[in-house]
């Protein structure tokens, strides 16, 4: 299926699975993603969230940006776009990554499909192509945006795999973490990847647009005795924070929007230093991520549990002598670890894994507004990382 | 120490390179120039284009040569003469010519107003240029007491601000009037400016001349005043051709020790990691290097030689778009007596002959430019140089060298098919000044952009490597990430026209650069 273009006649589109998300959307509540409306919610958020850890949810990830990219030099055009060392990332597998502008800024974090043999699907947060374009100048390669060819699902929760393997994908459980594997699927194909933005076990379904109502209708019907359940956005929200996943425009801003300096943040800055391969061949932001590194970064992301149970959304963080060092960017109370956790961006050398900060929480009881100075305590690795997360083969539960 | 170590190569051997070289070499440093044609020069040359026939072959006028170069590296004693030290300009019309000398009308029915007006305005003129050559160190050092090659001290080498303060300063020091004027007319377009000024419509085509020539501009176009500062300076003719200019800097250069070799095209550079060590040259040697200056324009440089994979995507971008769309297509007659232009006396025939007979027909022949056609009346500013270098022709016989616009780089229908059509209508608008000339024409050639592309390996055949305008200019020049005569990747510098002063055989960039490498790399 391809959704016409005339984007002045329409801006925003269901997405391929919408008559069934419309359906299961007891709720009625949606808002936009990028050119889809999707669902914020099912039937309550709470329960999408318990279905996602104990169970297992759908949730609709068709208006994922996606890019195709190809030709002799895709390799060398991804490898000069990322920060990592695409050379590394094999057929079938995918690598999570950022890239930089000029200046070691991260424009903005996405997957990697290395689909086959030199051809990559890039999945990002923001819209890219106009990145991607100018980052081809003197490289031989196609890049298609495919965000309105691939109708995607995200199966996610401890009972994902056995809703897989009842859909019959034979051999499913044998997929390890960040592989791909593709499937006959009603005269067309599935592809599967074992990815996810929930920090548990789960999958990513990628498929033709025609064929996306056949598979929504078998996954809950091969689903329903081991609880499947539609999930919005949400929930997913809670899980990413839960897993210690950061978000363009959330925890970071993509340095292409800014218009302020010191805005942006560069992987450094980002808690993601492993994503950043020095050794490889040149890539965008390499030399100034090289000084930043010789230099030392401004800013730091750091991981929070933090006292009490009042989530610490968009609260300013203090050092023990009460001058304001950061600012909370993600924060919930997370029911799988049972601590109040936050995201958060502080200047350094504030921080250092262990260190205190202290959390100004606002919150509300029947009108009534009370200021809490919360102590938080930086924490290292995500909050909620299940063993089956990694677990492969994958079990049953 | 391995092979190369201490060797500078230099990346083409136009009057940039050469000088870059001459004072490289004159500083004790192990010098290479490769030069990818027969002869050095590159679009500063003097080249037989017909049997007996030669001309300066893309520049054809010395009006901007830093005389500090001429006077640090004795180009006298290395050959340069001037045939003309300072031309005449001589401003065609359908009515008597215009003869100006400088600030000074000779002949033409010009008013005494317009007679004033034009002393005032050549002053300023001068003035504001002046300002502006003393901005050709640039980014070059700020400590200009020091010796030059000794320690040249580069306190802020890569921050503007000393030198825009010195520029601020300077501005201010012009006095009250002359800064409001500086500050009106910095910006402004020539059109506005001498329509305000001046009566006389032959004064003001030959004026705004100046202001588009080698650009891609209209008297109506933006900055035209600042662009006419460029050509502020004594219009010279060097004895020879400008190849004079460029044989005396490879003798300097050669003299200090450099070594030159020609017909040597580079392909690519070397690299180790993100460092440039040496140049693969087309024949596939390679020459191991500690530094390269390349003289070769930006675009070829970055996007061509190195390659925007090992560039920043941004600065890789940028590099694609600096304006560097040639628009001036260069003329050259072989003829078998001196033309006769009308009304235009034997004595003037050597002075520098521009057919530019108002404001508006300037504007109409840039028109078709943005639309990518030639012009179908062109613009033109023609020497005849044989007239005080008789060396250039057979006895008895001429040569004419002109510049003709426009003629866009990006013809809509192909320079294939343009060419032919384009000098017929340049030789129809000669034809006009001077009725007798076709029959005594014995060879032509029409150099289009394409062809000085392709001639001189210049991208976009624009012969400044990059219109020179105040948002390609001082820091901005070529590129912010690529200023101050350094690329963003170590062991590679830039020391063309693409750089701060630009192009015009100024020499300047050259010299520049020579200060850069030799403060940032101490032997």
């Amino acid at each position: 299926m391809t959704i016409p273009r005339e984007h002045y006649r329409q801006a925003v589109f269901p997405t391929p699975f919408h008559t069934r998300t419309a359906a299961a959307n007891t709720l009625n509540v949606w808002h936009r993603w990028r050119d889809y409306t999707v669902a914020d919610a099912y039937f309550d958020v709470s329960l999408e969230y318990t279905a996602l850890r104990n169970a297992c949810t759908v949730f609709d990830l068709s208006p994922m940006t996606k890019h195709l990219i190809t030709g002799p030099d895709a390799l060398a055009f991804m490898n000069r776009l990322v920060t990592r060392d695409v050379a590394k990332l094999k057929p079938g597998r995918v690598g999570y990554t950022v890239w930089c502008d000029d200046a070691g800024q991260v424009v903005d974090d996405g997957t990697i499909f290395h689909l086959r043999d030199g051809v990559y699907r890039l999945c990002s947060q923001e819209r890219q192509l106009d990145w991607l374009h100018a980052s081809a100048l003197g490289f031989d390669v196609a890049i298609q945006e495919e965000t309105h060819d691939v109708a995607a699902l995200a199966l996610q929760g401890p009972t994902s795999c056995a809703v897989l393997k009842r859909l019959g994908l034979a051999g499913i459980e044998t997929l390890t973490p960040f592989g791909i594997r593709s499937f006959a699927f009603e005269g067309g194909e599935l592809t599967v990847s074992r990815t996810g933005f929930t920090g548990d076990l789960g999958y990513e379904l990628w498929i033709d647009p025609e064929l996306g109502i056949a598979l929504w209708d078998r996954l809950f019907d091969v689903g329903a005795p081991v609880g499947i359940k539609p999930m919005g956005t949400h929930a997913l929200e809670m899980s990413r924070i839960e897993a210690g996943f950061i978000q363009a425009g959330v925890d970071f801003l993509p340095a292409d929007r800014a218009v302020r300096a010191g805005r942006t943040r560069s992987p450094f800055e980002l808690d993601l230093a492993w994503l950043v391969d020095f050794g490889k061949p040149h890539f965008t932001g390499r030399r100034a991520l090289l000084a930043e590194q010789a230099r030392g970064s401004r800013h730091r992301l750091v991981r929070l549990d933090v006292e009490g149970n009042k989530p610490a959304k968009d609260a300013y963080l203090y050092d023990r002598r009460r001058r304001n060092v950061g600012v909370v960017t993600s924060a919930m109370w997370s029911p799988a670890a049972k601590a109040n956790i936050a995201l958060a961006s502080v200047e350094m050398p504030h921080g250092a894994p262990g260190g205190e900060l202290w959390a100004e929480i606002y919150y509300q009881k029947e009108l009534k507004w009370s200021r809490f100075m919360a102590r938080c305590t930086v924490v290292e690795g995500p909050f909620y990382s299940p063993a089956r997360r990694r677990a492969t083969p994958a079990a049953d539960f | 120490m391995t092979e190369g170590a201490d060797r500078i190569v230099i990346v083409g051997g136009g009057h940039n390179g050469l000088v870059c070289a001459a004072y490289l070499a004159r500083a004790g440093r192990k010098v290479l120039v490769l030069e990818a044609a027969d002869q050095v020069g590159g679009a500063a040359v003097t080249r037989e284009f017909a049997p007996g026939f030669r001309v300066s072959s893309v520049a054809h006028l010395l009006h901007a040569l830093d005389p500090r170069i001429e006077r640090e590296l004795r180009l006298a004693q290395h050959g340069l003469a001037y045939a003309r030290r300072e031309l005449l300009t001589v401003a065609l019309g359908e009515s008597a010519p215009l003869v100006l000398d400088g600030a000074n009308v000779l002949a033409g029915d010009v008013s005494s107003a317009d007679r004033a007006g034009l002393v005032d305005y050549v002053r300023r003129q001068r003035r504001f240029a002046a300002l502006l050559a003393k901005q050709h160190g640039f980014g070059a050092g700020f400590s200009v007491l020091r010796l030059f090659g000794r320690s040249a001290k580069n306190r802020n080498t890569e921050s503007p601000l000393p030198w825009l303060a010195r520029f601020a300063l300077d501005v201010r020091l012009l006095g009250r009037a002359d800064m409001r004027e500086l500050l009106r007319v910095g910006t402004m377009n020539l059109y506005d400016l001498l329509e305000d000024r001046f009566d006389s419509a032959q004064l003001k085509g030959a004026l705004a001349l100046d202001g588009v020539l080698g650009a891609r501009l209209g008297p109506r176009s933006g900055q035209t005043f600042f662009t006419s500062l460029q050509r502020a300076g004594a219009r010279g003719l060097p004895r020879g051709g400008m190849g004079a200019v460029t044989g005396a800097l490879a003798v300097a250069a050669r003299a200090a020790g450099a070594e030159i070799r020609v017909a040597s095209p580079v392909a690519s550079f070397m690299l180790d990691g993100e460092r440039v060590t040496g140049v693969v040259l087309q024949s596939g040697e390679q020459i191991a290097a500690a530094t390269v200056v390349s003289n070769v324009d930006p675009q070829t440089t970055f996007l061509g030689l190195l390659g925007a994979r090992h560039l920043d995507a941004e600065f890789a971008r940028r590099v694609a778009h600096i304006r560097s769309t040639g628009c001036a297509a260069k003329l050259h007659l072989a003829l078998s007596g001196p033309p006769d232009f009308r009304g235009v006396p034997a004595e003037l025939l050597g002075e520098r002959l521009v057919i530019a007979p108002d404001l508006g027909y300037i504007e109409a022949a840039f028109n078709p430019a943005k639309y990518r056609e030639y012009s179908s009346q062109p613009v033109l500013e023609i020497t005849v140089p044989s007239m005080h270098d008789p060396g250039l022709a057979p006895p008895g016989q001429h040569v004419l060298s002109a510049i003709v616009q426009y003629a866009p780089r990006d013809l809509a229908v192909g320079w294939a098919a343009g060419r032919a059509p384009f000098l017929e209508a340049t030789l129809g608008v000669l034809a006009r000044h001077a009725p007798a000339l076709r029959s005594q024409i014995v060879a032509a050639e029409l150099l289009t952009p394409l062809d000085i592309e392709n001639d001189y390996r210049i991208h976009g055949g624009h012969w400044h490597h990059g219109e020179l305008a105040l948002d390609q200019y001082m820091m901005l020049r070529p590129v912010p990430g690529a200023a101050y005569y350094r690329a963003p990747v170590p062991g590679l510098y830039l020391c063309g026209a693409g750089s701060h002063p630009g192009g015009g055989v100024i020499g300047a960039a050259g010299r520049n650069a020579a200060r850069v490498v030799l403060a940032r790399s101490r032997a």
